[in-house]
């Protein structure tokens, strides 16, 4: 691989400690009273409501890992050794049809993706969907039409459905929520505290291209060319990935968040310290002069067919090639590495050669004033 | 967006910065006066590779954090109205007020909306005549501006359902107030580009004239604020004040005249409050009498809102640069980007956030310039 200070040392961070400057947070969490926006987009707020409202009140052990999808067996039964991968997930996206897809390839990417994250073969999806009073009917077989060809291309069926109708003014449009199961073949167990110091972190392509390709449309910005959402199914890279390094230890698609908010739930669930080369990013330039006109971070931006993963050092090569021979993997690139120091913070070298901390985002990103 | 990479490249960033450490025989402090530039020195950790001797303070450039307590208040109140639409730019959605900030307001019901062009607000008003929409004008000269066009549209074209809260400030009499301030150690400046990409920059030379302080009108591109460094350091070992243009690309000396005529005409110049740091005199604008018809602040009468800052923030010794951020005793504590006691620690650009999320692995102490000097003196 081509990272040079790579250590395969176990998790010897216990013993280190590092100067965060005295940062504690003994502020209660409960910052809002009522749901803000930011509640929903991926970052520190979202995790408040998974930490304080809906933990302690489910309460399971497959909740507690966090993962993208809950992996379990079923008591009783034999599946040849083979478990169950179980994923939720709900789509409010504005606009509903935008470059590069459209709610319908969301909903089953997502919850295709979210399952594929834990090394599963998704097979089964249901779709609710909440329609408001009034929304066009034509507009929902659109969306139904690309559900079912997302399907088609993902390989999975959608099983079970339902349909609510809220009256007009209590809805936008059309939410739908999907739910998925797939299998985890014998032997593959992938994980967010799995990743270890010496792991390689590889990128599956571009960042960003989602998010700002909703941005572009809801707000009407034009930028140098079209920006188009990456929204793509990533079970067949997966597969990939698996079969060169079936010891893959985690993964991960960077949705709401952005790839910072991934990176730091990983080194917060392993325990580990995380080192990005910021000039090894992939970024598309139009997606870059977009984020700069924001003033929004390509590191905080969604996307919805990427994943990054940490795999041994020694299978990285392996690993890049068999997702560069996906279609949906031809921008994969290494962009850092996993390390025993400062665990549990995301570290960014920077172009000039000095360093920074990559923070798991607030709330949403705001587009700045000047 | 070529010209990115070009001013981000690694080996140029190095080579100044070596020709920097090289002009150096002492220490300095140097203020960048904008927000973007304190910006892009934490988030690329140009700090890190300038010499010891060089202490970077972090000026009051950013709009987000100046901005008076009273006018997020002022602004807090009016976006409760049920009869209101405000829109203001995303980064102010957090900024707290005495009680809460935008986002509380829009999540008990206020129609808060966050726009990109000031004139967006314009045509919201156009399309929703029955309801009164405001728009939250703040900044520096950079975004008055389009702030100014805003209202001279609606003016123009009687859009009387349109106003503006309008909270302005400027950057010379900052760099004046820092000046005069007792105990300062600002020895040069790093001016900011886009601001005299609207002005010009030839009312700057009387500072340094008075002040006997170099001023670089300083770019937001690491390489163009190491350029902005290089040149401050050579004027200051050479016992020069001048100003330097380093920023050629964007500034002129003329700067954007259709724009200065634009402002002329909407606001006038008045004494205004900057958050954390007090009054200072003629610092910024209001709408002149013939657009008060559009001034939020008649319109809705908000004189009355008393305010309550917090105790134990220290954003304007922040600002003043009598302290770094994590010399707060509150930095970290009870103050954070998601439970910010300050503006500083709102707005990305401000220096408190800068620092709490590129600089967590900093450490502690600011450079200590007194050992510094007397350490240079013994070597001498
Ligand atoms: S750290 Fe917080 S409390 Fe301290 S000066 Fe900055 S904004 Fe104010």
């Amino acid at each position: 691989m081509a990272d040079d200070s790579t250590s395969n040392t176990p998790r010897d961070h216990g013993d280190k400690t590092i100067e965060f400057s005295g940062l504690v947070c003994p502020v209660p969490l409960q910052d809002y009273p009522n749901i803000i926006l930011g509640h929903g987009g991926g970052g520190k707020l979202s995790a408040d409501l998974v930490q304080h409202v809906f933990l302690p009140a489910f309460q399971n052990d497959h909740l507690a890992v966090l993962g993208d999808s809950a992996v379990f067996q079923l008591a009783g039964v034999q599946l040849a050794g083979q478990r169950l991968a179980m994923s939720t997930d709900s789509y409010v996206v504005r606009p509903l049809f935008f470059p590069g897809g459209s709610i319908g390839d969301l909903v089953v990417n997502g919850t295709v993706n979210d399952l594929a994250m834990s090394g599963a073969t998704p097979l089964y999806l249901t779709a609710a969907f909440i329609l408001e009073e009034g929304f066009p009917i034509a507009q929902l077989k659109r969306i139904a039409d690309a559900m079912g060809a997302a399907a088609r291309r993902a390989g999975v069926a959608i099983i079970s459905g339902d349909t609510k109708v809220v009256e007009r003014g209590h809805g936008d449009g059309c939410y739908i929520n999907t739910a998925g199961v797939g299998i985890v073949p014998d032997g593959i167990d992938i994980a967010p505290n799995h990743t270890r110091p010496g792991d390689v972190v590889i990128l599956s392509g571009t960042l960003g291209d989602h998010g700002m390709a909703i941005m572009s449309v809801r707000e009407g910005l034009e930028f140098d060319a079209e920006i188009r959402s990456d929204s793509a199914p990533l079970a067949d890279m997966v597969a990939g990935i698996i079969q060169v390094c079936p010891d893959v230890h985690t993964l991960r698609d960077p949705t709401r968040g952005g790839l910072s908010a991934s990176l730091n739930e990983i080194a917060a669930a392993s325990g580990c310290g995380i080192v990005i080369d910021e000039t090894r990013l992939p970024i598309h330039p139009t997606v870059q002069s977009a984020c700069e006109i924001l003033g929004f971070d390509p590191l905080l931006v969604a996307n919805e067919g990427k994943l990054v993963c940490m795999v041994p050092a020694e299978s990285a090569d392996a690993v890049l090639n068999a997702i560069r021979s996906d279609k949906h993997g031809s921008g994969a690139a290494i962009i850092g590495r996993v390390v025993a120091d400062h665990p549990g913070v995301v570290v960014a070298k920077t172009a000039i050669g000095a360093s920074r901390v990559v923070v798991a985002p607030i709330g949403e990103q705001l587009p700045r004033i000047c | 967006m070529k010209h990115l990479t070009e001013y981000r490249d690694g080996e140029t960033a190095k080579r100044l910065a070596g020709e920097i450490a090289r002009q150096v025989t002492r220490p300095w402090a140097i203020m960048e006066v904008c927000g973007g530039q304190t910006h892009s020195i934490i988030r690329n950790g140009i700090d890190q590779i300038l010499p010891d001797q060089i202490e970077m303070i972090h000026g009051p450039g950013c709009p987000v954090c100046v901005t008076p307590l009273e006018v997020i208040d002022k602004a807090l109140a009016i976006a409760a109205r049920p009869d209101v639409i405000f829109c203001s730019f995303g980064d102010m959605l957090r900024v707290p007020g005495s009680e809460g900030d935008l986002f509380k307001v829009k999540a008990a019901g206020g129609d808060v909306r966050v726009v990109y062009c000031p004139l967006d607000a314009v045509k919201i008003a156009r399309e929703n005549p029955d309801r009164e929409v405001v728009l939250l004008a703040i900044g520096f000269e950079t975004t008055a501006p389009a702030n100014a066009m805003a209202v001279k549209v609606a003016h123009d074209q009687h859009v009387d359902n349109f106003s503006a809260l309008v909270s302005h400030v400027l950057v010379p009499p900052a760099i004046r107030a820092i000046m005069e301030s007792p105990g300062n150690r600002v020895a040069g400046f790093l001016a900011a580009g886009h601001v005299c990409a609207v002005t010009g920059y030839s009312h700057y030379r009387p500072l340094c004239d008075q002040y006997q302080v170099p001023i670089v009108i300083t770019g937001f591109e690491p390489l163009d604020v190491l350029d902005g460094i290089r040149r401050c350091i050579i004027q200051l070992e050479s016992g020069t004040a001048e100003l330097e243009n380093a920023y050629p690309r964007v500034v002129t000396e003329q700067g954007n005249v259709a724009a200065q005529v634009l402002l002329e005409e909407v606001f006038e110049t008045i004494d205004r409050n900057w958050r954390g740091i007090g009054a200072i005199a003629q610092s910024g604008w209001r709408l002149r009498d013939a657009y008060r018809s559009f001034d939020a602040e008649i319109k809705f009468d908000v004189s009355a809102i008393a305010t309550r800052e917090s105790t134990l923030c220290r954003a304007g010794d922040v600002l003043k640069g009598a302290i770094k951020p994590n010399q707060c005793e509150a930095f970290g504590k009870q103050c954070t980007p998601r439970t910010p006691l300050g503006a500083t620690m709102v707005s990305g650009e401000g220096a408190c956030a800068a620092y709490y999320n590129y600089g967590r692995l900093v450490p502690l102490e600011a450079p200590d310039v007194q050992a510094a000097s007397a350490k240079v003196a013994e070597q001498a």
